[in-house]
C-alpha cells in the first residue's frame, strides 16, 4: 500500500493531463494549428471554446499545439541540463583537486553572465531552430544543476560507505553511479521540477522576444506576444498562456515536493 | 509525603511518526510510568536507546521534544500538577524550579557569548537574584565544580575551555538559579573516560553541597551507580525495575536488569604472540596535509595472525589516524607497513586488489557505513562478486552462509539498512568484511555507538568468528572494558605516541606508567563507592608527591 497525499494526487493529475494533451495534440485539438477559421478576436463560443486569436485562428487549438511545443522543448532541455550538469557535478566531487577547481570556476564564469542575455546573444548569431533552442537552454541551465549535484555529491562522497567502496578498490564508475547517484537522486528530482518550470518560462520569454519558436509555429510565449495588443481592448486571449504556465508550475512542484518529502534523509528505506 | 518533590503518575507520552510512503502514525513512547523523587535525592534513569529515559526526564519540565506529546497522567512538582500550567506558568517554572543539563554542552552553549553571561541568564530572567549575586554564586559554583581560575573562568568563551570543563560549566548553569530539581541528560556520555570521572565527581559533590534533587539519565549502569540514591530501569517506554542503587547493583530481580549488571563480563584467554606477525607497523610518522603537526609519532606495533591488537586512547590520541595509515587513506610521511610478509604501498589507490581484499575495515557508525539504497544482499554480495567473481546461485548461497555466521537468519537479504536495528546493521558490516576472506580486519570503535547489551553480543560474535575464520583484528577503542574482553595484545596511545605496548597481561599489570594508570583507574566499575575510592586514592597520591 503506497500512501499519496492529496496535494501530490492533484499535482500528478494536472501534470499528467498537460503531458497527455501535449502528446495527443493532433487528436484532441478541434482545428489545425495555423488554420484561420474565424474573424479576429472572436469571443468564446460553442465552436471556439476560448475564442479566436489576432488573425482568426482557433485559440484552444493554438494553446494545445503551443503547449506541445513548449512542454517538448522544456522537457528535452531539462533532460539535457540534468545529464550534463549531474555527471559533471559528480565527477568534480569525486575527482576533487584540480578537476574540481577547473570545472567549478568555469561554471562560475558562465553563471556570472545573465542567462537570458547570454541566450539572446547566442541565438541572434545562430539559426533559431528547435534543436538549437534546446541545446542552448539545456547547457546554460546545466550550470545550476552542476552546482547542486556537486554540493550533494561532496556530502555523500565523505560518507563511510563511499570510503568502504574505495577501500574495496571500486572504480569511479561504480562510485558515481552505484554509491552516489542513488542517494543524490531525491534532491535532484525535486530540483528537476523547479528547473522544468524555469525552462517553460525561459522558452516562453525567448518566444515573446521573438528569438524562440518562430511563426507560424505556436508556443505559449508566442501566443502572449501575438495577442498582447488585445489586452488594451479588453480581450483576454493573452492571459490563457499565463494561466496554463501557472497551473503547470504549481502542479509540477506539488509532485516534486512530495518526492522530496518521501526521501529527504539519507536513511533511505523502501521509499526510493 | 511532605518532602516529595516530584511525583509522576501513570505517565503516557506519544509522538507522531512519518514513515516514508505511508500515512503518519501515532506511536506510544512511554506508557504507565510512575516515579517519585524526594527532595535532595538523586534518581537514576537507565535504559538503552529508545527506552524513553530522556523523554521521561524532560517530562519533569512538562516538555516534549519536537512532535512528542504528553498525553496522559499527572506530573506533580512541588505539590501541583504542572501539566495544568499555562505557558506563562511553565515559563516561570522552567529554568528556575527545574533546570536541564544536556548531553552535548558544546552544542548547547552559544559560541558568541561569554560563559558568565549565559550561566546567569536564567537566574536574571527569573529575577531570582541580582546580577552581582548571581555572578558571585556562579563563581562559587565554579570553585565547587573544580574549574580553573573560578574568578575569571566566566570571562571565557565556550571554545576556550575543554569539553569536560564545558560540561561542568553547564552544571553551574543549571545550579545557578538554585532550582529544586536538575535533569541531567547523559552529561558524561560524550566525554573521554579520563574526563568523565572528574565531571562525575564534580557533579556528585555539587549535588550534595547544594541539596538539589536530580534525575540522572544515562545508559551506563556503572556510572549511575556512583551518583544516584535510587535507580529506575526502563525498556521500550516501560518500567522494568525500580529500587535502591544498592539493590539494583547487588541484587537485581528482573532478568533484564541482571543482564545489564553482568554486561562486560566476557572472558578471553590471551594467546601467545606468533613468530611471524601478519601486520608490522614500523616507525610510522604521519600528518594531515596542510598541517605542521605530526599526528602519529614513530609508531611501532605488531599483530600476530588470528589475534587481536587493541589500540586504546582518548579522542585525539591518533588511534583512528593509525587505521587510516594502515588502510592507505593517509600515506605516512615515513615508515613502513609490512602486511603478511610484504610491504604495502603507502597510497591505497596504488595497492593491488589482493592487498585490498585481505585488509578489511568495520566502522563505528554502521548507519553511514552502508549505502542506504542498497539491500543487505547487495551490500554483502558486492565483495563476493568483486573479489571472487561469484554470480547467481553460488553468490546467493554464500550470502546466506555469511548471514548465518553473523546470526541473522532468512529474510534479511532483501532488507534495506533502514529496516535493521543498530546491532543488526553492525552485524551486516561484519559480514561484508568477512565476505572478502580477509587476514586482517580493522575495527574502528565498532561497539561504541551501541547499547551495552548489543555491544556485548557484537564482541562475542567477533570472538567466535575469529576462531572460525582465523582472522586478526586491529581493534581501536577508548573503552578499556572492551579491551579486557577481547584483546591479546594492547597498545596504549597518547598524543600520537604509543606509550605502552605489549601482551594484555603485561600491559594491564603494574607497575603502570602515569597515563595508563589514569586510563585504567577511570573506567567505571559496577560497584558502589567506586568513585569515592578512586578520587580518594588520587588525592592521596597527589598529596604524597
Amino acid at each position: 500500500m503506497k500512501y499519496i497525499p492529496l496535494s501530490a494526487l492533484v499535482g500528478l493529475a494536472i501534470t499528467a493531463a498537460y503531458f497527455l494533451m501535449a502528446l495527443f495534440a493532433p487528436v484532441i485539438s478541434p482545428y489545425g494549428m495555423a488554420e484561420v477559421v474565424g474573424s479576429v478576436w472572436e469571443p468564446s463560443s460553442a465552436e471556439h471554446l476560448l475564442g479566436t486569436d489576432n488573425i482568426g485562428r482557433d485559440l484552444l487549438s493554438r494553446m494545445i499545439y503551443g503547449g506541445r511545443t513548449t512542454i517538448f522543448i522544456a522537457t528535452a532541455a531539462t533532460i539535457l541540463s540534468f545529464t550534463t550538469g549531474a555527471i559533471l557535478g559528480f565527477l568534480a566531487a569525486v575527482l576533487g583537486g584540480l578537476w574540481d577547481q577547473v570545472l567549478s570556476r568555469f561554471v562560475d564564469l558562465l553563471m556570472s553572465i545573465p542567462t537570458l542575455i547570454f541566450a539572446l546573444v547566442v541565438l541572434s548569431v545562430m539559426p533559431v531552430t528547435i534543436p538549437v533552442l534546446i541545446v542552448v537552454m539545456g547547457l546554460l541551465d546545466s550550470t545550476r544543476v552542476f552546482r547542486l549535484a556537486r554540493a550533494v555529491a561532496v556530502d555523500i562522497n565523505v560518507m563511510d560507505f563511499v570510503e568502504a567502496a574505495k577501500l574495496r578498490g571500486e572504480g569511479r564508475g561504480w562510485i558515481i553511479f552505484r554509491e552516489i547517484l542513488p542517494n543524490a537522486l531525491s534532491p535532484l528530482v525535486a530540483e528537476m521540477g523547479m528547473r522544468f518550470i524555469f525552462m517553460v518560462l525561459f522558452v516562453s520569454t525567448l518566444s515573446f522576444l521573438g528569438l524562440g519558436v518562430q511563426p507560424p509555429g505556436a508556443d505559449w510565449g508566442g501566443i502572449v506576444k501575438e495577442n498582447k495588443d488585445g489586452i488594451v481592448y479588453g480581450i483576454g486571449a493573452a492571459l490563457y498562456p499565463a494561466v496554463a504556465i501557472a497551473t503547470l508550475a504549481i502542479s509540477v512542484n506539488l509532485v516534486a515536493d512530495w518526492i522530496l518529502n518521501r526521501t529527504t534523509s539519507l536513511k533511505g528505506g523502501r521509499g526510493g | 509525603m511532605a518532602d516529595t518533590l516530584l511525583d509522576i503518575k501513570n505517565l503516557k507520552i506519544e509522538a507522531t511518526a512519518y514513515p516514508p510512503g505511508e500515512p503518519p502514525q501515532d506511536i506510544t513512547i512511554v506508557e504507565g510510568v510512575d516515579l517519585r523523587l524526594e527532595k535532595g535525592k538523586v534518581l537514576g534513569l537507565i535504559g538503552e536507546s529508545g527506552a524513553g529515559k530522556s523523554t521521561i526526564g524532560l517530562s519533569a519540565m512538562n516538555y516534549g521534544r519536537g512532535g512528542v506529546r504528553i498525553t496522559g497522567g499527572e506530573i506533580n512538582l512541588n505539590g501541583r500538577d504542572i501539566r495544568k500550567l499555562s505557558l506563562r506558568g511553565l515559563r516561570a517554572m522552567r529554568g528556575a524550579e527545574v533546570t536541564y543539563v544536556a548531553q552535548s554542552a558544546a552544542a548547547a552553549f552559544n559560541p558568541a557569548k561569554k560563559l558568565m553571561e549565559q550561566i546567569v541568564e536564567a537566574t536574571l530572567a527569573h529575577k531570582r537574584a541580582s546580577k552581582k549575586e548571581a555572578e558571585a554564586r556562579a563563581v562559587e559554583l565554579f570553585r565547587k565544580l573544580g574549574l580553573p581560575d573560578p574568578e575569571s573562568f566566566g570571562n571565557r568563551y565556550p571554545h576556550q575551555v575543554s569539553g569536560g570543563q564545558l560540561q561542568r560549566a553547564m552544571t553551574a548553569l543549571a545550579l545557578c538559579p538554585q532550582p529544586d530539581l536538575v535533569v541531567f541528560d547523559e552529561p558524561t556520555t560524550a566525554l573521554d573516560v579520563t574526563t568523565q570521572i572528574d565531571v562525575l565527581a564534580a557533579i556528585k559533590e555539587a549535588i550534595a553541597d547544594t541539596g538539589v534533587a536530580a534525575l540522572y539519565i544515562t545508559h551506563d549502569l556503572a556510572v549511575v551507580a556512583q551518583v544516584s540514591d535510587n535507580i529506575m530501569v526502563l525498556r521500550g517506554g516501560n518500567m522494568v525495575e525500580y529500587g535502591s542503587t544498592e539493590q539494583i547493583i547487588n541484587d537485581p530481580q528482573e532478568e533484564y536488569t541482571q543482564a545489564l549488571v553482568s554486561v562486560r563480563s566476557i572472558e578471553h584467554e590471551e594467546k601467545q604472540p606468533a613468530p611471524e606477525p601478519v601486520l608490522k607497523v614500523q616507525n610510522i610518522n604521519a600528518r594531515y596535509s596542510g598541517t605542521k603537526f605530526d599526528v602519529l609519532k614513530n609508531v611501532n606495533v605488531e599483530l600476530s595472525p588470528g589475534q587481536t591488537l587493541a589500540v586504546v586512547g582518548e579522542s585525539g590520541s591518533g588511534k583512528s589516524t593509525l587505521a587510516r595509515v594502515i588502510t592507505g587513506l593517509l600515506p605516512p610521511r615515513d615508515g613502513k607497513i609490512i602486511f603478511d610478509g610484504r610491504e604495502l604501498n603507502a597510497d591505497q589507490a596504488s595497492r593491488p586488489r589482493e592487498d585490498l581484499r585481505e585488509l578489511q575495515m568495520i566502522y563505528q557508525m554502521a548507519d553511514t557505513a552502508m549505502n542506504p539504497r542498497q539491500t543487505v544482499g547487495t551490500i554483502i554480495g558486492r565483495p563476493l562478486e568483486f573479489y571472487f567473481g561469484l554470480k547467481g546461485r553460488k553468490k546467493r548461497e554464500r550470502i546466506q552462509e555469511l548471514l548465518d555466521e553473523i546470526e541473522l537468519g532468512e529474510g534479511f537479504v532483501d532488507r534495506y539498512p533502514a529496516e535493521l536495528s543498530g546491532g543488526q546493521k553492525q552485524r551486516v558490516c561484519i559480514a561484508r568484511a568477512l565476505a572478502a576472506k580477509p587476514k586482517l580486519i580493522i575495527c574502528d570503535e565498532v561497539t561504541s555507538a551501541l547499547d551495552p547489551l548489543v555491544a556485548d553480543g557484537i564482541l562475542k560474535l567477533l570472538l567466535r568468528l575469529q576462531k572460525i575464520e582465523d582472522v586478526a583484528y586491529l581493534f581501536i577503542t577508548h573503552d578499556l572494558a572492551t579491551v579486557r574482553a577481547i584483546a591479546d595484545s594492547i597498545a596504549v596511545m597518547y598524543q600520537g605516541e604509543v606509550v605502552r605496548y605489549g601482551t594484555k597481561s603485561d600491559v594491564l599489570a603494574p607497575p603502570f606508567d602515569a597515563y595508563t594508570d589514569l586510563l585504567l583507574s577511570s573506567v567505571p566499575e559496577m560497584k558502589l563507592g567506586w568513585l569515592e575510592e578512586v578520587i580518594a586514592h588520587r588525592r592521596m597520591e597527589s598529596a604524597g608527591h
